[in-house]
């Protein structure tokens, strides 16, 4: 299901954090978000999100709007993500986490388990045991029951990711999650995002490791400013005055 | 036993009684929310349950019906607005509801007013105390550990990340807070069939802050912990009581003097309540974690 971003904008007091962005996700499509610090990459997960409000512009997921909806809303239309500064259900396991990702698609009404019903015992068990299994897709398996403060870095992002997936969402929004990684992780981490795309999933990838982002994204879309400066295949991108530019403070 | 049961009957039913009231702090505090609303939803509890006996004749267990539900009702419409508002900004709203029930009590004239209801009845047995405590028990701890009681946990850890993750975070926070007001107003109900007699003062500030006091002391991490908070600063004046008259003290200041120092000596040493402490001092060490608290 294609996630399209028409003309959003959204300001901050004075500042435009983000000025007429537009661009598209399709299906199945690994599409990376890059610009330089303050370009408005993480405004516009959490305008995509639900987190924020957009001051206009529309956001479609297929054909339904979700721009301005609550986030749980839009979560429930399924877009899923993840967040720069880790945010973790920190006093909750590894596999707690991820159950608690799990919210959108448990069926478990809290009567049957007032009741000691063993349907309700079942249902949990698949929900740890389904907990398990995404834990470890992120090579996470034998940490799930260490609670998540507990954890690296390097292994609270994956958590994350973790948690994201758990509900099995249409869009995956990814806000840098290699940074702080080491290179095996990262290289983990590339090759999930590129079976999770394979799944038909779409993956929108706000990264900082030009050289990852350049490998796994099928389209790049670069923003300065809260403005698109391109918009392409990573090659043309890399090309592009305009992004050269941005990065390298070429006087424009 | 029998004979011991008898002589200190009012503090076990009283212990009964702060720790329903404890558990209804909890109620809103486990999706971390600061509501000091619970002496007023006890107030509307006990008024209502008071009224059908005492005016109406009507059967205990429909008062005690009523004196739950009556504030639970009165919760939803509150938490609505109420819990847009975080942390200090909710706790002085929610005082703010309670001054205005104590007050509307105070001038209702139905009621007689500052006075209050007497000669209420006593319909409340010890074992209708406790079975209500270990009902309440046992809901709250079976929600820990369910869809909603995880969800409830994501709430109190980080309620934007909680909204991402599809958990209508309004909804599951206007259910507890009408929970707690569920379990205050059933505390009041039983309180007032005990001791006969409801008057708007009893329902104050000092109230709503005792109930918090009894839940930061016995520890919001686990579910029982308030009851255990609520059953030590019960029975504290009792135990101390030979002491301060050996030290010629007046009892009421001396129990004002030590909650507010053990309250200290808790958020200083304990944070996570007195319920923490065998696990802190390792008292029961289990060869490995059981699932459920692995889970947590």
């Amino acid at each position: 299901m294609p996630l399209s971003v028409e003309k959003v904008e959204r300001a901050f007091g004075g500042v435009r954090a983000l000025d007429g962005v537009t661009f598209t996700v399709g299906e199945g499509e690994v599409h990376g978000l890059i610009g330089p610090n303050g370009a408005g990459k993480t405004t516009l997960l959490n305008v995509v999100s639900g987190l924020l409000r957009p001051s206009g512009g529309t956001i479609r997921l297929g054909e339904h709007r979700i721009d301005g909806r609550p986030a749980h809303q839009i979560a429930a239309r399924g877009i899923a993500r993840t967040f720069q500064n880790i945010r973790l259900f920190a006093g909750l396991s590894a596999a707690g986490n991820v159950i608690v990702g799990e919210h959108l698609v448990r069926k478990a009404p809290l009567w049957r388990r007032m009741l000691l019903l063993p349907a309700a015992r079942a249902e949990e068990k698949a929900a740890l045991d389904a907990a398990l299994l995404v834990l470890a897709r992120v090579g996470l398996r034998e940490r799930a029951f260490d609670t998540a403060s507990a954890l690296s870095y390097g292994e609270q992002r994956r958590v994350e990711i973790a948690r994201a997936l758990a509900r099995s969402p249409r869009v995956l929004l990814l806000d840098e999650p290699t940074a702080g990684m080491n290179a095996a992780e990262v290289a983990a981490v590339e090759k999930l995002i590129r079976e999770v795309a394979a799944e038909g999933r779409s993956v929108l990838l706000v990264e900082h490791n030009v050289r990852l982002v350049m490998e796994v994204s099928d389209r790049i879309t670069v923003l300065n400013f809260g403005k698109v400066i391109a918009n392409g295949e990573p090659e043309e991108v890399a090309r592009d005055p305009a992004v050269i530019a941005a990065y390298l403070g070429a006087d424009t | 036993m029998p004979d011991f049961l008898l002589a200190y009957q009012s503090l076990f039913a009283f212990i009964g009684i702060n720790g329903l009231l404890a558990l209804s702090v909890y109620c809103t505090l486990c999706c971390g929310q600061l509501s000091l609303a619970n002496a007023g939803f006890m107030a509307i509890g006990a008024y209502a349950g008071a009224i059908l006996t005492q005016n109406f004749h009507a059967p205990f267990g429909l008062a005690i019906l009523a004196g739950t539900i009556l504030p639970a009702v009165f919760a939803v419409p509150l938490g609505l607005p109420v819990l847009r508002l975080r942390g200090v900004f909710l706790a002085i709203a929610t005082i703010g509801f309670g001054e205005v029930v104590r007050l509307a009590f105070v001038n209702w004239d139905y009621t007689n007013g500052a006075l209050g209801l007497v000669a209420i009845p006593q319909k409340t047995g010890l074992w209708t105390i406790w079975l209500a405590l270990a009902f309440a028990l046992y809901v709250l701890g079976r929600i820990r550990g369910s869809r909603p009681g995880y969800a409830l946990e994501a709430i109190r850890e980080d309620e934007p990340a909680a909204r991402t993750m599809g958990i209508a975070t309004t909804r599951y926070k206007v259910s507890m807070f009408a929970l707690g007001a569920a379990l205050a107003g059933l505390a009041g109900v039983l309180e007032a069939h005990l001791t006969f007699m409801v008057a708007p003062n009893g329902y104050g500030f000092s109230r709503a802050v005792d109930m918090l006091v009894y839940a930061v002391v016995g520890g919001t991490t686990a579910f029982y912990g308030p009851v255990i908070g609520a059953a030590f600063l019960t029975l504290l004046p009792e135990l101390l009581r030979g002491g301060g008259q050996a030290l010629g003290l007046a009892p009421g200041p001396l129990r004002l003097f030590l909650n507010g120092a053990i309250l200290l000596a808790v958020i200083l040493f304990v944070p996570n309540g007195l319920a923490s402490l065998p696990a802190a001092m390792q008292i029961f060490r289990p060869r490995r974690p059981p699932r459920s608290a692995a889970l947590r």
